[in-house]
């Protein structure tokens, strides 16, 4: 059994039923909660509800400990940090805990992996519930051995008085197999702010002795032995295979469909409904070939898109939507300006990105007596579980979602259109739908980051201080589809079955704490290209527009130090006054061996050049700093990342190893994200479709280090590792690249072919 | 049209009748049942679906299933097992290599084809033999270290 059993080893009918229900004191006992057709007809399970102490903790007839989460693991080893919160609160052995993540059917909506929150929030909660669990249980205890609580201590789930070790009950005995029936205190928030904590005061951290050990993840060896499902190897009986049909020009719809085209190929069942369009086959491959042979006649759309060169001309003359100023405003910004000496200015622009999930979104949909199962790879079940519900029209509690593994999710990527999808075509034949989309439509039609530009600029008295800042992002909204598939406007298949599309706006700004006496930090967004079904719709991608905001704000930051003439650490540290940001420059700039002077060097000659940058920011509460060493090929335009210096403070750390891993995939997506992916298009279609089309960083180009600076605060809570870390990579190679050439690059990807442009 | 064919997978011979030119790794996953090599791009450019044919790997979304009829199949599944680990395997275990692992197919089967010719490769023949293999979540610098262990070990 692995920490991350998969609740779909479970009888779902059970489950559908709210079975398995024995409350507090009830006399019939379980074996386990896995065996729960045994256990249909023994009591009542208090709902799943936010507000129930079941919701969260079980505890099994032999001790062990269930704990259910309604977040999940997108490959950090989520569910490790977990249970070490939980065995931790609950006084049992790690080992003893066993995680069930993503299951609407045993987790309440906590929001699915969502904004780094996995253990800042979802994890919060879990352990207020393990907390409360473990009062509960030793009440329970004080009254059966008859002694007070505060006599008792826990040893691995085994009760004892304090002066007579004799005298003792276990967990097990005391409730196993049966479950809590205790109210918690819900602030009646579903998803991430969910919160619901109990009587209990979690452990003071002096006193863990699980939480902040580097335990490894258990799931590793089943995927290297092949013993774990992915989303897209889940089968059911009486299962088709679906592929859905995409128009060659964005925003046409079918308007002819020859299914004579296909005659040849055997069962095949086209669904076409309004502008979807999508088939089903007994055999994969004929679902697949009969995709790539079924005639289409579509409508003549107009062209929706300027060429890619032209995007960043587009957003700079196109209407602005919103604005939004951000943060504190700090003096008078304009007359700080009008009084400067000098102005230092610069723009930046970031191109819209994919996902490129490494495989293309799968997901399969049942439909059984008025109920309906949906295995999705999408990172926020619960969400799927709603959407699915609106295109079948059912009721919510009528649908099922099971997250298993999908192939990769660094947001609201295409995993959630999947299993709308899926939900159409087994709606429309009647059968168990397996859906996943070829390569083309995994990169060419998810949702994307959005492109923007970023305007930056800096007022300078006649003595060199910095006297105003003015930072003003434009682009697209980040939010053209919301963050998660709950709606059918925010879906692909909501869009062509005429969903009523909304308007959402929203970006960002810099996370920073710069003390500039007169500061301004604002955004504005600008109409999608095209409204409805569009390849390029924006949404959530791993760390939603920090990337191209600091990229712009951190380069930045070097070009105004170079207009000061300081060394970018030294500026940095001079305008910051928050301990927790100064210490985390001072981290990586000295564990770099960061040597005190201006960029750019002055004494490299030849082709062959290299350089160091320096790059900061805040995410929710994480603060992080990179330090890149970068080489150039000046006759090529290549880049080499060669190392990073990554110093890394989210409060109390819960497992060193797991962060460190997390680190290091941020710094290497970040690198590819800023060295290679750009989504192409003409006017009439994305063309950036494959991994030819779309490059991300290869073996030969990765790092050779990554070294870690973890800043570990056990006094504080826990705040999110998932994506603070990529932020500053971008602006952190820029720096170095500027360093070692004195050559400014003000627009992603540094391909090389860029590169050698901008240094020729 | 649809002929027989005989996949000697694994060690074990299967009997599929399929298109001849559809791709073997549909055969494995559908008509066999095995899961582990993966549908990353049906165009060979990303490794998620790689077996090795006679020793040597290949990228079984672009292998006809004809091409495959009678030559030694070997999956990730046939590599190693939990009580008989192919080194490559313990070392991704001790490096705690994958994040989504859906790439693991292509790196672990490259890379074994690799080690199985060349007991001791250089950090540059290690990265030649990789080439060319995604990997999304980023991580590429325990893929390494993970290969060189699988070296030491071997």
């Amino acid at each position: 059994m692995t920490k991350m059993d998969k609740p779909s080893a479970f009888s779902r009918r059970a489950l559908l039923k709210g079975a398995v229900v024995v409350s507090v004191g009830a006399p019939l006992a379980l074996d386990t909660l896995l065996s729960m057709n045994a256990a249909q007809a023994q009591g009542s399970k208090p709902p799943l509800m936010p507000d129930q102490l079941s919701s969260y903790i079980a505890i099994n007839a032999d001790g062990t400990v269930s704990a259910f989460f309604g977040k999940m693991d997108m490959g950090h080893g989520l569910f490790v940090a977990i249970g070490q919160m939980v065995a931790e609160e609950l006084d049992v052995p790690f080992k003893a805990v066993t995680v069930f993540m993503g299951d609407t059917a045993t987790s309440v909506n906590q929001g699915g992996a969502s904004g780094s929150t996995g253990i800042q929030l979802g994890g919060r909660q879990m352990r207020m519930a393990a907390a409360e669990a473990r009062r509960v249980l030793v009440e329970m205890a004080a009254e059966k051995l008859n002694t007070p609580a505060d006599q008792l201590i826990v040893v691995n789930g085994v009760v004892s008085a304090a002066f007579n070790r004799d005298k003792k009950t276990s967990y097990a005995e005391l409730i196993g197999g049966r479950y809590f029936n205790v109210q918690l205190d819900w602030n009646k928030q579903w998803g991430n702010p969910l919160y619901a904590p109990g009587k209990a005061q979690p452990k003071p951290h002096t006193a863990h002795k699980i939480v902040g050990k580097p335990i490894k993840r258990e799931d590793v060896a089943p995927k290297v032995f092949c013993q774990e499902d992915y989303c897209t190897d889940i089968k059911v009986p009486g299962m088709v295979h679906g592929r859905v049909i995409r128009p060659a020009v964005a925003g046409a719809v079918p308007v002819k469909v020859d299914e004579g085209s296909i005659k040849d190929i055997p069962g095949v069942k086209v669904v076409w409904e309004k502008d979807f369009l999508g088939l089903v086959a007994e055999h994969e491959w004929n679902a697949v070939k009969a995709a790539e042979k079924l005639k289409v006649e579509w409508s003549n759309a107009a062209p929706a898109f300027p060429e890619t060169g032209g995007i960043y001309d587009h957003i700079r003359k196109a209407p602005v939507r919103k604005r939004s100023e951000e943060g504190k405003p700090a003096g008078n910004v304009d007359d700080a300006f009008r009084s400067a000496a000098r102005i230092v200015e610069a723009e930046y622009e970031w191109p819209f990105q994919s996902h490129a999930s490494m495989g293309p979104a799968c997901a399969l949909v049942e439909i059984k007596d008025g109920q309906a199962t949906c295995w999705t790879g999408s990172q926020k079940s619960h969400f799927v579980r709603d959407g699915v519900a609106v295109m079948l029209g059912l009721p919510p509690d009528k649908v099922r979602a099971i997250w298993v593994p999908g192939p990769g999710a660094y947001g609201r990527n295409d995993a959630g259109d999947a299993a709308m999808d899926a939900a159409v075509l087994a709606k429309a034949t009647g059968r168990p739908v397996r859906l996943q989309y070829m390569r083309d439509q995994g990169t060419g039609w998810d949702p994307k980051g959005p492109a923007s530009i970023h305007r930056a600029r800096a007022a300078i008295d006649a003595a060199g201080n910095v006297i105003g800042y003015d930072f003003l992002s434009k682009g697209f909204s980040r939010i053209d589809v919301l963050m998660n598939e709950s709606k059918a406007a925010d879906t692909l298949a909501g869009h062509l079955l005429g969903a009523k599309l909304t308007v959402n706006d929203g970006f960002g700004v810099p996370a920073e704490v710069y003390e500039f006496a007169n500061k301004r930090v604002a955004w504005e967004t600008i109409a999608p290209l095209l409204e409805r079904a569009s390849p390029l719709r924006s949404a959530h991608l791993r760390d939603p527009v920090g990337p191209q905001i600091h990229f712009a704000s951190e380069s930045f930051m070097d070009e105004v130090a170079h207009a000061v003439g300081a060394d970018p650490v030294e500026f940095r540290l001079k305008h910051l006054k928050a301990p927790r940001d100064i210490a985390v420059i001072k981290a990586a700039a000295e564990r770099a061996g960061w040597q005190t002077r201006t960029s750019p060097r002055r004494d490299q000659t030849g082709s062959k050049v290299s350089g160091r940058g320096i790059a900061y920011s805040q995410r929710n509460g994480t603060v992080c700093a990179v330090v890149a060493e970068v080489d150039i090929d000046r006759s090529t335009g290549k880049i080499w990342a060669r190392k990073f210096t990554v110093a890394h403070d989210c409060g109390q750390i819960i497992n060193p190893d797991g962060l460190a891993k997390c680190i290091e995939g941020n710094i290497v997506q970040g690198t590819s994200r800023t060295l290679w992916e750009e989504t192409t298009f003409d006017k009439q279609a994305v063309t950036s479709v494959d991994w030819i089309t779309y490059p991300i960083l290869d073996i030969s180009e990765t790092p050779e280090t990554i070294d870690c600076v973890l800043i570990n605060r056990p006094e504080a809570a826990p705040t999110g590792a998932g994506e603070p870390s990529i932020r500053p990579v971008a602006a952190a190679i820029a720096n170095a690249i500027f360093d070692a050439t004195g050559v400014r690059i003000r627009r992603v990807p540094f391909s090389p072919d860029r590169v050698k442009q901008a240094l020729s | 049209m649809a002929s027989d064919f005989t996949l000697n997978v694994n060690g074990k011979q299967h009997r599929v009748n399929a298109d001849p030119d559809m791709p073997l790794l549909y055969a494995l996953r559908n008509d066999i049942g095995l899961n582990n090599p993966k549908f990353g791009c049906g165009l060979a450019q990303c490794g998620a679906c790689t077996v090795h044919i006679d020793g040597q790997p290949v990228r079984s979304c672009v292998t006809p299933v004809s091409d495959a009829a009678n030559r030694k199949i070997v999956t990730l599944a046939g590599l190693g097992t939990p009580e008989k680990p192919h080194p490559l395997q313990t070392a991704y275990i001790e490096e705690q290599v994958p994040q989504c692992g859906y790439c693991i197919n292509g790196w672990i089967m490259t890379a074994a084809a690799l080690l199985a010719e060349n007991k001791k490769p250089t950090e540059a023949e290690i990265k030649q033999a990789l080439d060319g293999l995604k990997c999304r979540c980023g991580t590429h610098v325990s893929i390494l270290k993970a290969v060189k262990r699988a070296a030491m070990m071997g």
